[in-house]
């Protein structure tokens, strides 16, 4: 594991008597791509706004490099951050945007040159120096934040909801372009988010929050194959969750019928949630299917066909790329590797869930 | 049909513009009558104008209306600007409550602020002089800025100035540097307008100026009352054409700074 960086402790934040975050715990590490990932409201947005300095959190404390920066403001912080709606300096050239930080920081002209000219080779906008921001596109407008953040050589970069504002085949090339600009500087990214496809494509690290609570810290592998709980699941991707009892290890009864897993640990007999992602649904001949039903619903995706199928009383989304024609009777069988099992949430709301990374 | 009305559109318009101008421009026509009598056309002269710029006292109210103008324009941009800080960081209500004190002087029949603005500095015990035109002059200038330079505040995005935070500015050098420029037109356009107004101001003049001392609008005044001078129509003239000059300053100012090419 690579050197802790960031480490904020007991993050409390409120508005206006409006609890936003509660008690928030988050480690970063050295050159890790963190995303931050949620609906909006969730408090996403304020952690990283807490990190940046420009807000100050109620409780708690922000701890950088070894150093607690939680009374630092933002112009002392070695961090930079770029906004959603871009703020480039709008009575400024692109060149005089990007030397904003380092003539402030008193840097030599001929070390400022330089550094511009490989900020913009960096974004794939060189010979744009001379240009006035409002003459630039969206996109080339944000690679511009991106340069003028990166220049002063942040220990992190904080990007919040950096292609919101972008078209979805420019989003998809920013989000490589970010990439490879992560492993080119070899810096931490902390990347603010509600697209979940983004998260899951660029990130070394996913946290997914709601309602000021922290739900799961993973991978994207992990947060995708074994949410760990209802909140995850749905958020992240298309899935079946299900109500079912855990019978007793590697045996969960759903919808009535019993199937086989591999979770351990759940008790005897004890409520909880399962997620099956829907391309985990196999459909196959009546008589091999664990339990049977009829398709109901089909329309073709490009990549696969999505189906619903009633099945003991549940419409199962399934997504698969051999067709079945509605009306037709399926059995389905789920493997037992694909069987996610979930705590059920104690309350109504989604709660904080204790975790450990 | 169609031509017919509009025809009548037109001969509307026209008339309009008729009413509004014929007055100011049988002003200007007659600054260059040679005649004496406004009766008869006595043939082109610029000699009413000639005969302004040597009159001395004409040419120190002059001095004394554009420094005020520009002086009080100046103070009322510092101030207006200010308070459309201190506005934007406000709860909505108290804003509004702030909004509409500051509008008063500016609705407020020109003889009620000039009466009472005279009667503040007697009690006040000021001498009566430049410096009490200067100061009333401020009070009604400062929520025209305030009038161009909030709707600017409003559309500016907040990250720009969190941004230059962000990459090491000060508060006050990302003031200076950032939201400043951004505000720039709004001021300018509101300093534009404040120095027309204050170019244009007789009433409230009237009554704060005490003696010895005269702005042009009420040296017009004091001359008038002596008997009407062509020199007057000279002088009303270059009055009229300054303040037109002036608006349209203030009406292509905006556009022009927004302009890709302003910086450098």
């Amino acid at each position: 594991m690579q050197k802790e960086l960031i480490k904020l402790e007991h993050i409390s934040k409120s508005f206006d008597g409006q609890m936003v975050l509660d008690d928030l715990e988050l480690k970063i590490h050295e050159n890790e791509f963190v995303t931050l990932l949620g609906p909006s409201g969730c408090g996403k947005t304020t952690t990283l706004r807490i990190l940046g300095g420009f807000v100050h959190p109620d409780t708690g404390s922000v701890i950088f490099d070894g150093q607690n920066i939680t009374n630092m403001p933002p112009n002392k912080r070695q961090l930079n951050t770029v906004f959603q709606k871009y703020a480039l300096f709008t009575h400024m050239t692109i060149a005089e945007n990007i030397a904003f930080g380092l003539k402030i920081k008193n840097k030599p002209k001929s070390y400022i040159e330089d550094k511009i000219q490989y900020a913009l080779k960096l974004v794939n906008l060189e010979g744009y120096g001379k240009r006035m921001p409002d003459s630039l596109s969206g996109g080339q407008q944000q690679r511009i934040a991106i340069a003028r953040a990166i220049v002063n050589e942040p220990k992190v970069l904080l990007l919040d909801e950096p292609l919101g504002a972008l078209d979805l085949k420019l989003r998809q090339e920013m989000q490589y372009e970010l990439i490879r600009m992560k492993n080119e500087l070899g810096i931490t990214f902390v990347y603010v988010t509600h697209d979940q496809e983004e998260a899951l494509t660029m990130s070394d690290t996913i946290v997914v929050m709601n309602q000021g609570y922290i739900q799961q810290i993973g991978s994207p592998e992990s947060i995708y194959n074994e949410p760990e709980n209802a909140f995850v699941a749905d958020f992240i991707g298309d899935s079946n969750i299900i109500a079912a009892t855990m019978i007793e290890d590697k045996c969960v009864e759903i919808l009535g019928t019993r199937f086989s897993c591999v979770d351990t640990g759940f008790g005897r007999s004890r409520p909880v949630d399962v997620v099956i992602r829907p391309e985990d649904v196999e459909l196959v001949e009546p008589e091999n299917g664990i339990i049977t039903g009829v398709v109901t619903h089909l329309i073709f995706k490009g990549v696969h066909y999505e189906m619903e199928v009633m099945a003991n009383g549940f419409e199962w989304l399934v997504h698969s790329t051999v067709l079945s024609p509605v009306g037709q009777k399926v059995g389905i069988r789920v493997d037992p590797f694909n069987i996610q099992i979930m705590n059920k949430p104690e309350s109504e709301d989604e709660e904080a869930v204790a975790l450990e990374l | 049909m169609k031509t017919s009305t509009s025809i009548v559109k037109k001969i509307y318009v026209a008339l309009i513009f008729i009413f509004l101008y014929a007055p100011i421009a049988t002003l200007i026509v007659l600054s260059f009558n040679a005649s004496k009598t406004r009766a008869k056309w006595g043939g082109f002269t610029v000699n009413w104008y000639r005969s302004l710029i040597q009159d001395e006292t004409i040419l120190n109210a002059l001095g004394t209306t554009l420094l005020i103008a520009f002086l009080s324009a100046f103070a009322a941009s510092i101030i207006g600007t200010i308070a459309c800080i201190a506005m934007s960081g406000m709860k909505r209500r108290n804003r509004a409550i702030l909004m509409g004190i500051t509008n008063i002087p500016m609705l407020n029949a020109d003889i009620v602020t000039g009466i009472s603005l005279m009667l503040l500095f007697i009690s006040l015990g000021l001498k009566f002089g430049f410096g009490t035109i200067l100061l009333s002059h401020i009070t009604f200038n400062i929520p025209y800025v305030i009038l161009s330079v909030l709707p600017r505040m409003k559309q500016l995005n907040p990250s720009v100035y969190e941004a230059a935070l962000d990459l090491g500015a000060s508060p006050v050098t990302a003031f200076f540097k950032v939201t400043l420029p951004d505000l720039m037109p709004g001021i300018l356009s509101g300093f534009l307008m404040a120095f027309t107004m204050s170019l244009d101001d007789f009433i409230i003049t009237h009554f704060t100026k005490g003696s010895g001392i005269n702005t042009l609008s009420t040296k017009i005044y004091t001359e008038v009352r002596k008997g009407i001078k062509p020199e007057m129509y000279a002088l009303s003239t270059i009055i009229f054409v300054t303040v037109l000059i002036l608006l349209f300053l203030v009406n292509i100012a905006p556009e022009k700074k927004a302009s890709p090419d302003s910086g450098k």
